[in-house]
């Protein structure tokens, strides 16, 4: 068989396996995004970039939780006009899709962050309309069907690229969301963000973030997501790709089964290294010739199915 | 997630057990903590200070169930710092990172400001296996040479210090005395150079043992959020110095000469000069 059975198509863009990095992990460099694609990811997505530059909070930044981690960065970054170079040069060194993840403060913003970065060379954008930590921006969009209508149209008027919509957890349907994000135009949804969390510290009561509020991810996160993911799938045409404490390749079957197409992959990088990539490739591959499948495509939804 | 890097990664509330004041900005603190306790020398933790920081801080000795770090008031959080007390409260994860080898042959160690803590707690450990030492320490002036008088019971050659000012040691550079002694020995008489200190000195002292031939390993320091290897503030080329390092090898090294020194990635994941 000459075929690679992990090849996967999703919002145009051509995969080598259903793995990508999601956002919000090491994404900020080129040598970071490389050594990524170089460790088997079959696209990559960056941290979240908007219009101006952030500093994001003062640490602590994040506290370990006894099933994954919580997080508050802050949104972090330099802002679209200092990063086109980064993604310019970025596009020149590696050889998978660039995905750049943009937020916002406005439709506007948005959608200027988002033409700014795929003339720069992104293959896609990621809308983060989930952020959990900063407000008026992120998750107050992803949780209004109306709003967040608004702002897929907005970009996908401004980027012939592909747009991909970032879901949040931290909504009571999450079906409704999604399915608005697919009738607006969204070419994939990531499902997805981080759930709100907290932690406080017993001895000196208070809250350990200097955010107090910020998102949890890894192990914890795997249920949560994948019922997300098997519920969207169900009544939502639009592809998804799922994530949310996939550590495994088990994690990533699993993913694939309740309805996504691929998978993104953020926090097991801290417990596996970049390494998680080609661990759980060549756990797909197994898996696929032990159940006799010529390819990563047909258990896609077979959850439904069985 | 494994269960070691959860274990490794809680946060542990403990009772600073005693401050050592060093010098004018630099002081030392000791607590309990059985984790960071099992620290090789190159480690680091990141450090709480309740309603202020966390911190990334080299781990400067372990003895039994304390840790001790040492640290210069450079800024908010260590300010903040500088004002605790015993029995004050503070936050700890890790130890993180990988460490020093631990040559037991022919070894030079090299230190600068606030780096000679890990180089110390290195040098305690190798003063039982190395073959040879030799320390080289610089500082701006005498009263910044830390640890001065704690390196010659453990060297098997006397301490030589280096001050710009010129009030201890040689006036220069620490990396004058260093090229004099790679180009007096070359590289048959050392198998292995161990630095800490400005990322400055660094940059000259992986140039001088290029220049000879000889192998180093450096511990280096950037902007840290995580501590864990996933957040990306502390990148220097590929690499994250929080998980792949903080100590550098001369490979590791040769592949970052465009930002060693030069340049770093600051809060908002912008380059700005180191």
């Amino acid at each position: 068989m000459s075929s690679n059975p992990l090849k996967t198509r999703l919002a145009g863009l051509e995969l080598k396996n259903p793995t990508a990095l999601a956002s919000g992990i090491l994404g900020y460099s080129t040598e970071s995004l490389q050594r990524i694609a170089k460790a088997g990811a079959a696209a990559v997505v960056t941290k979240s970039v908007g219009l101006t530059p952030r500093m994001g909070y003062p640490n602590p930044t994040v506290v370990q939780a006894n099933c994954g981690i919580i997080n508050a960065m802050g949104l972090p970054n330099p802002g679209i006009a200092e990063y086109t170079s980064e993604i310019s040069f970025t596009k020149t060194v590696i050889n998978v899709p660039l995905i750049v993840s943009v937020y916002g403060y406005s439709a506007e913003e948005y959608a200027t962050v988002a033409k700014t970065a795929t003339e720069a060379g992104a293959d896609a954008v990621e809308l983060n309309v989930s952020c959990p930590h900063v407000k008026e921006t992120g998750s107050e969009i992803g949780q209004n069907p109306k709003l967040l209508t608004q702002l897929i149209r907005q970009v996908k008027a401004a980027t012939s690229k592909a747009v991909i919509v970032k879901l949040s957890p931290n909504v009571t349907d999450i079906v409704e969301i999604a399915q608005a994000a697919s009738d607006a135009g969204a070419d994939a949804l990531t499902a997805v963000n981080t759930v709100r969390a907290m932690a406080i510290d017993a001895e000196t009561a208070l809250p350990v973030l200097s955010n107090k509020r910020g998102g949890l991810s890894g192990p914890a996160m795997k249920p949560i997501a994948l019922r997300a993911v098997y519920d969207i799938s169900e009544k939502v045409k639009t592809p998804i790709i799922g994530c949310g404490g996939i550590t495994t390749w088990k994690d990533a079957v699993e993913f694939l089964l309740a309805g996504a197409s691929a998978v993104q992959i953020g926090t097991a990088i801290a417990s596996r290294d970049p390494a998680v990539f080609k661990a759980i490739n060549r756990g797909l591959t197994a898996y696929l010739k032990k159940k006799k499948h010529r390819s990563i495509k047909e258990i896609v939804g077979q959850a439904h199915r069985n | 997630m494994s269960d070691k890097l959860t274990a490794t990664n809680t946060l542990r509330t403990t009772r600073i057990e005693s401050v050592k004041t060093e010098n004018s900005t630099t002081k030392t603190y000791t607590f309990t903590d059985k984790q960071c306790a099992k620290a090789k020398p190159g480690q680091f933790l990141m450090l709480w200070i309740p309603k202020i920081d966390e911190i990334p801080l080299s781990i400067m000795n372990t003895q039994g169930n304390i840790v001790s770090v040492t640290v210069k008031n450079v800024g908010d959080a260590t300010r903040h710092l500088h004002q605790k007390k015993p029995g004050d409260t503070i936050g700890v994860r890790g130890p993180f990172g990988n460490h020093f080898t631990q040559n037991n042959g022919r070894v030079l160690l090299v230190a600068g400001g606030t780096g000679t803590a890990p180089i110390l707690f290195l040098a305690k450990q190798l003063a039982v296996k190395a073959n040879r030492l030799s320390f080289i320490m610089g500082a701006k002036t005498r009263s910044e040479l830390l640890f001065l008088n704690q390196f010659d019971p453990l060297c098997t050659e006397p301490t030589v210090a280096a001050t710009e000012d010129g009030t201890y040691g040689v006036k220069c550079l620490a990396t004058q005395p260093l090229e004099k002694l790679l180009a007096q020995e070359g590289k048959k008489k050392f198998d292995m150079v161990y630095a800490c200190g400005p990322e400055g000195m660094i940059r000259e002292v992986f140039t001088l043992t290029e220049k000879f031939g000889v192998q180093m390993e450096a511990s280096l320091e950037r902007l840290m959020r995580c501590g864990i290897g996933i957040c990306g503030s502390c990148m220097i080329g590929k690499y994250r110095v929080c998980k792949d390092g903080p100590v550098f090898n001369s490979k590791r090294l040769r592949e970052v000469t465009d930002e060693l020194g030069i340049s770093k990635l600051g809060f908002d994941g912008n380059r700005i000069p180191v």
